[in-house]
């Protein structure tokens, strides 16, 4: 197994490679250049690992929510990568991975990892422009198995950060959210950024547990316009 | 063209044509688009967020059809191509992120190329090799321009182009106007063939000082505000607008700037060959007059078929294989989309 793992849904371009067991990963912050970087960051992280695209055997994208632009191009890329290698291609919210580097003590080596660092529950805030936040609650938890596992308690949502409640905002949060905000996000962890390793380790894991990761994007929003129907309504 | 010919597959997702065409050489194999002109149509124009949220959903199965259509797989490809620009910024990545994923993936040379180039080279599958220089006008909703091409794969001159609305775009607002549904281009040509170029509507940028300063630039903003005028004038007064006359004179006056300088740019520039591309291209009064006045003025018309004239995967795939036939270095991976690529930038 070796799994490549693309986010497009920030500021950072991130890719990474899991065999499951170890994980490689490649980072650059722009937040306007995915379309230019993400291709030759791809490539650059095949070759330094001695990979070629046909050895790989499955792709997972970072599904968002993040700004659409960049977002598509990490999904456009995976899709097609997947359909030219003839491999599949799976979706994870990109909130989920920074919620599992936020809590999983070995993430940030880049190994599996089944014990997590924190107990309670963590906030994930991204930056959604137009001064709102993408963000989720995760709580540590156990799964079915009786192994400890992260698991959301919210849906992504896109809010302006002060109309989240306090006790929201005063967990401990990952992303650029307290960054952006640091006033109404007191308590940040790291990451900041989504590592392309960890989300291929997820996908990973995923597919051992045989987990549907359908490749959805999370736009959150409808497009900005208004139709002819609704001008003429008035609106 | 031998089997040896170079394989291309082309991208194209300026705006809301989601293109993927395949050509061997000179010949076309496949020209497969997803278009989600339908879903702009109830905002009443291109919202170029709809356009990319289905670039990313039509991508792939278009890929798959053109390759399906043409009964060839990806590791057959020589090389990709892709529109770099100009066009939307937002469609346009969906496009160039895939064309950079197929060829990283397959290990095949990526050309990133000029959308209006595009427009030009595609008649080479339709009308054989491209006599050049040729002089091609091209006419859209996003583009009006007049170039003279000396070798479309990387000597493009602009010598105009519209100083304000596109044609294509003037014909949208004619056709709101006259309560007509978008996009307005075919309502306004079927509307316009029972009725009489009765009205004298403006021709910009025709007479004296502008024929020096803007000699082959366009302006169509005001034609489409003296038609706006006239109509609400026609509706205050209580009196039925006569739709289809209207929609003539507006159109006959549009097709007679159009061919009136494309024409002249032929006799000026010594150029025997003349090109018309762009979604515009399929009116059937620009065919007419267009092939009226070039054969007066012993120019030799080309005009790709209607389906070839609006943006597809074609005219991409077109240039992308003229690029590899005439030893063209690829472009690189990490090229970038750029919405206002200059016209005579053919390569990116």
């Amino acid at each position: 197994m070796l799994i490549l793992g693309i986010d497009t849904a920030t500021s950072a371009i991130a890719v990474g490679l899991s065999d499951g067991e170890r994980t490689a990963s490649a980072l650059r912050i722009d937040p306007k250049g995915h379309a230019e970087h993400l291709a030759p960051l791809v490539g650059d992280l095949l070759a330094g690992e001695g990979v070629s695209p046909g050895e790989l055997t499955a792709i997972v994208v970072g599904t968002g929510p993040g700004p659409f632009t960049g977002l598509r191009v990490g999904m456009v890329t995976g899709l097609t990568m997947g359909h030219a290698l003839g491999v599949p291609v799976h979706g994870i919210c990109s909130l989920d991975v920074l919620a599992h580097q936020a809590l999983c003590d070995e993430c940030e080596s880049g190994r599996p990892g089944h014990r997590l660092r924190t107990h309670g529950d963590v906030l994930v805030a991204t930056d959604a422009r137009r001064k709102e936040v993408y963000w989720a609650r995760y709580r540590v938890g156990a799964a079915p198995d009786g192994r400890q596992a992260l698991l959301p308690l919210t849906q992504p949502a896109v809010d302006r950060p002060a109309e989240l409640p306090a006790d929201l905002r005063e967990l401990p949060t990952a992303g650029r959210g307290p960054v952006l905000y640091p006033d109404l996000f007191p308590h940040p962890v790291g990451p900041l950024d989504v590592d392309g390793g960890v989300l291929a380790r997820l996908g990973a894991l995923g597919l051992r547990d045989g987990r549907d990761m359908p490749v959805e994007p999370l736009y959150l929003r409808r497009p900005d316009a208004l139709t002819t129907a609704e001008r003429g309504a008035g609106r | 063209m031998s089997s040896d010919a170079p394989l291309v597959l082309g991208i194209e997702t300026s705006c809301d044509e989601t293109g993927v065409g395949i050509v061997r050489g000179e010949t076309l194999l496949a020209d497969e688009i997803a278009s989600s002109v339908d879903e702009h149509a109830r905002f009443g124009g291109v919202v170029p967020e709809v356009a990319s949220r289905a670039h990313l959903e039509a991508m792939v199965p278009t890929i798959e059809r053109a390759c399906r259509t043409a009964g060839v797989g990806l590791r057959d490809l020589d090389a990709v191509a892709v529109t770099s620009g100009p066009g939307l910024a937002g469609a346009l990545m969906v496009g160039v992120a895939s064309a950079k994923a197929l060829a990283l993936s397959l290990g095949v040379p990526l050309y990133g190329v000029n959308h209006l180039a595009s427009h030009v080279a595609v008649d080479i599958v339709e009308h054989g090799p491209l006599p050049e220089p040729t002089l091609a006008l091209l006419v859209s909703g996003g583009h009006s321009s007049l170039l003279l091409v000396p070798d479309v794969t990387h000597d493009v001159r602009s010598l105009g182009s519209t100083i304000d609305d596109a044609a294509g775009e003037a014909f949208d607002k004619v056709a709101r106007v006259l309560g007509m549904p978008f996009p307005g281009g075919p309502h306004i040509d079927r509307a316009a063939r029972s009725g009489e170029v009765a009205l004298d509507f403006p021709r910009g940028l025709t007479t004296g000082r502008d024929m020096q300063r803007y000699r082959f630039d366009f302006s169509f903003s005001g034609l489409k505000t003296a038609v706006s005028r006239w109509v609400a004038a026609r509706e205050a007064s209580g009196e039925p607008v006569p739709v289809a006359d209207v929609a003539a004179s507006f159109q006959e006056a549009v097709v007679d700037v159009l061919t009136r300088k494309a024409v002249l740019a032929c006799r000026e520039h010594g150029v025997g060959h003349l090109q018309i591309g762009g979604g515009v291209a399929a009116n059937s009064r620009l065919r007419a007059m267009a092939a009226e006045r070039c054969a007066a003025a012993g120019v030799e018309l080309r005009v790709p078929r209607p389906g070839l004239c609006t943006d597809n995967g074609a005219m991409v795939a077109a240039l992308g294989a003229q690029m590899v036939l005439r030893g063209r270095t690829a472009s690189d991976l990490s090229l970038p989309a750029d919405s206002s690529l200059p016209v005579t930038v053919v390569q990116s």
